[in-house]
């Protein structure tokens, strides 16, 4: 299946992915009007210090820990995307407990988001490759090479 | 046809069912469900309580879970005694069910000491099941006083899902200490004053001495008057039904990495169990659901054939009282280490050159960093430690390592 991944050297820094998915997943139509003035919980986040940058949002693992640990059953895998009932969650952060990627953090109400590929907004394919102006993050088929 | 059985109803159940169902999709499944419900995330009940969810999202699997899966569900029935030598169960209602493979699941019930008295209190509770919710909620008023015995866990989360709908709450303890089960002292303090600013009173170092009626006579010579008392001092696993079947048991029912009970064809898994803690190389009953469902799974896959090994399992939590967010993993040994900031207080256990545990009070952000580096034990010679002890972050992994994370298939 497709996934997300990073090309870490092509990384800017720049958070533009943070914010094209903090707006994805607005519901909204216009992105300054969503954003402008607002603390932003977006489902990826990049990292690093002063040497590298790089975004890290869900590996969409082949053996999610975070579906086996979740205390509401509210994150389950459906065609290989990893995905949260929000309407289950407690906020219990388990699931940030036991991510090995640190890839999960909970939205602006304390309730769990998670990346779900813009699969289930208006995007359907992941706002933050597109998004990205130095194809740092994409969106394509990898094999297994562990 | 492969007869396979569960005892108990829980997320060890669930587990063990996807397990089964991954290696063998046409065996005969039985589960024995002594509660009258549907599998229901139990931790759920203080949040229940306090209104952050209701009885139709506590369910932990969709509606038709069991259909899809082909379980037959007996509920509101106990098994009493295993056969091991003809392969059955006897239920409490009489009849017998015959099994080629059977995983014992029936976790674990509350601990309830002898205390003086405690027979004169008209409206006492124990916090452990979806019923003993619903029973102490019946039970609660805007004005009633409610006295819980018990600061660990399950008291302290009782305590937060019921404040806002009593009049007061104190909370005694044996212990000195608020959480004493994962928390050391200075981390305690500082949960305990957070629990105080929200409201809950606290009598440590304590115990009740007597019960007369409404009043509590502690230890101490303190006296609490209140309406309604809840007992959660501790639990105990439920060994019983393989301890009697002459399976191994100690504090929990024996099982090794392939959650094998010592008893050929039966395994156990979940609060029941007493199996291998990665972070300290021993035995232990390890109480949390994340184990429950890995060991569920691991002994219904090979229940059906496969075979599969559980041996990463630790210790660890992840609770939260009124806002503040604490999350523990790990065993406490060696050089300890803070970072103390605004927003929290953070503890690192280093011990050969690895990550022994941690605990977290108020900074939990990717949090399951570290807990890898615990469950994984990776050397922290390969790591910048200096740095990921202030963040956790990815950076402080190798270029080659990262590119795995974040560029392979994981």
């Amino acid at each position: 299946m497709k996934r997300i991944y990073v090309n870490e050297e092509w990384c800017l820094g720049c958070h533009l992915c943070e914010y094209n998915c903090a707006f994805a997943n607005s519901g909204m139509k216009d992105m300054a009007f969503a954003l402008k003035d607002k603390t932003i919980y977006p489902r990826i986040h990049v990292e690093g210090d002063d040497k590298i940058t790089f975004a890290v949002s869900c590996r969409h693992c082949t053996d999610p820990i975070c579906v086996k640990s979740c205390i509401a059953g509210a994150i389950s895998k459906t065609d290989g995307v990893v995905k949260i009932d929000r309407s289950k969650c407690v906020g219990c952060l388990t699931c940030v407990l036991v991510c090995p990627y640190g890839a999960l953090s909970p939205g602006e109400d304390g309730i769990m988001q998670k990346c779900e590929l813009c699969l289930n907004n208006s995007c359907g394919a992941p706002a933050c490759v597109t998004g990205c102006p130095n194809k740092a993050i994409v969106y394509e088929e990898r094999e297994d090479e562990q | 046809m492969k007869r396979y059985v569960i005892i108990g109803n829980g997320t060890a159940a669930v587990g063990c069912i996807e397990g089964i169902r991954f290696a063998d999709t046409d065996g005969e499944i039985t589960v024995i469900s002594e509660e009258p419900h549907a599998v229901y995330g139990r931790p759920l009940i203080s949040y229940y309580l306090e209104n952050k969810t209701d009885l139709e999202h506590m369910h932990y699997r969709a509606s038709g879970f069991y259909e899809e899966n082909g379980c037959q569900v007996l509920y509101g029935v106990r098994g009493k005694e295993i056969d091991a030598e003809q392969k059955s169960v006897l239920l409490d209602d009489g009849s017998k069910i015959d099994y080629d493979a059977l995983c014992v699941a029936t976790g674990s019930r509350p601990f309830v000491p002898p205390m003086e008295g405690l027979d004169t209190v008209d409206k006492k509770f124990t916090f452990m099941t979806l019923d003993d919710a619903l029973a102490l909620e019946n039970a609660i008023n805007s004005k009633s006083r409610v006295l819980i015995v018990g600061a660990g866990l399950i008291g302290l989360k009782c305590a937060e899902g019921i404040r806002d709908r009593v009049g007061s709450i104190t909370v005694c303890d044996l212990a000195d200490r608020v959480l004493s089960s994962i928390l050391d002292a200075d981390c305690a303090s500082v949960v305990q004053q957070h629990l105080e600013a929200n409201g809950l009173r606290f009598l440590l170092g304590d115990s009740v001495a007597l019960f007369e009626g409404h009043v509590a006579r502690m230890k101490s010579g303190a006296e609490i008057s209140f309406d309604v008392l809840v007992l959660a001092v501790g639990v105990r696993a439920n060994t019983e039904l393989v301890k009697n079947a002459g399976g191994n048991v100690n504090r929990g029912i024996i099982v090794n990495e392939k959650l094998e009970t010592s008893v050929p064809t039966i395994w156990a898994a979940g609060d029941c169990t007493e199996g291998f803690d990665a972070s300290t190389g021993g035995n232990r009953v390890l109480a949390i659901l994340p184990n429950a469902y890995m060991q569920g799974y691991t002994a219904g896959v090979n229940m059906a054939g496969g075979n599969k090994v559980f041996d990463t399992a630790i210790p660890m939590n992840s609770i939260g009282f009124f806002g503040l967010h604490i999350m523990t993993a790990g065993a406490y040994t060696g050089e300890m280490t803070e970072e103390r900031s605004e927003d929290g207080l953070k503890r690192f256990f280093v011990e050969d050159g690895k990550l022994k545990g941690y605990i977290l009070i108020g900074q939990t952000e990717r949090a399951g960093i570290y807990t890898a580096l615990v469950r994984e034990q990776t050397p922290i010679s390969e790591i910048n430690f200096d740095f990921v002890k202030k963040i956790a972050s990815n950076t402080v992994f190798s270029k080659e390592t990262r590119r795995k994370r974040f560029g392979g298939v994981v």
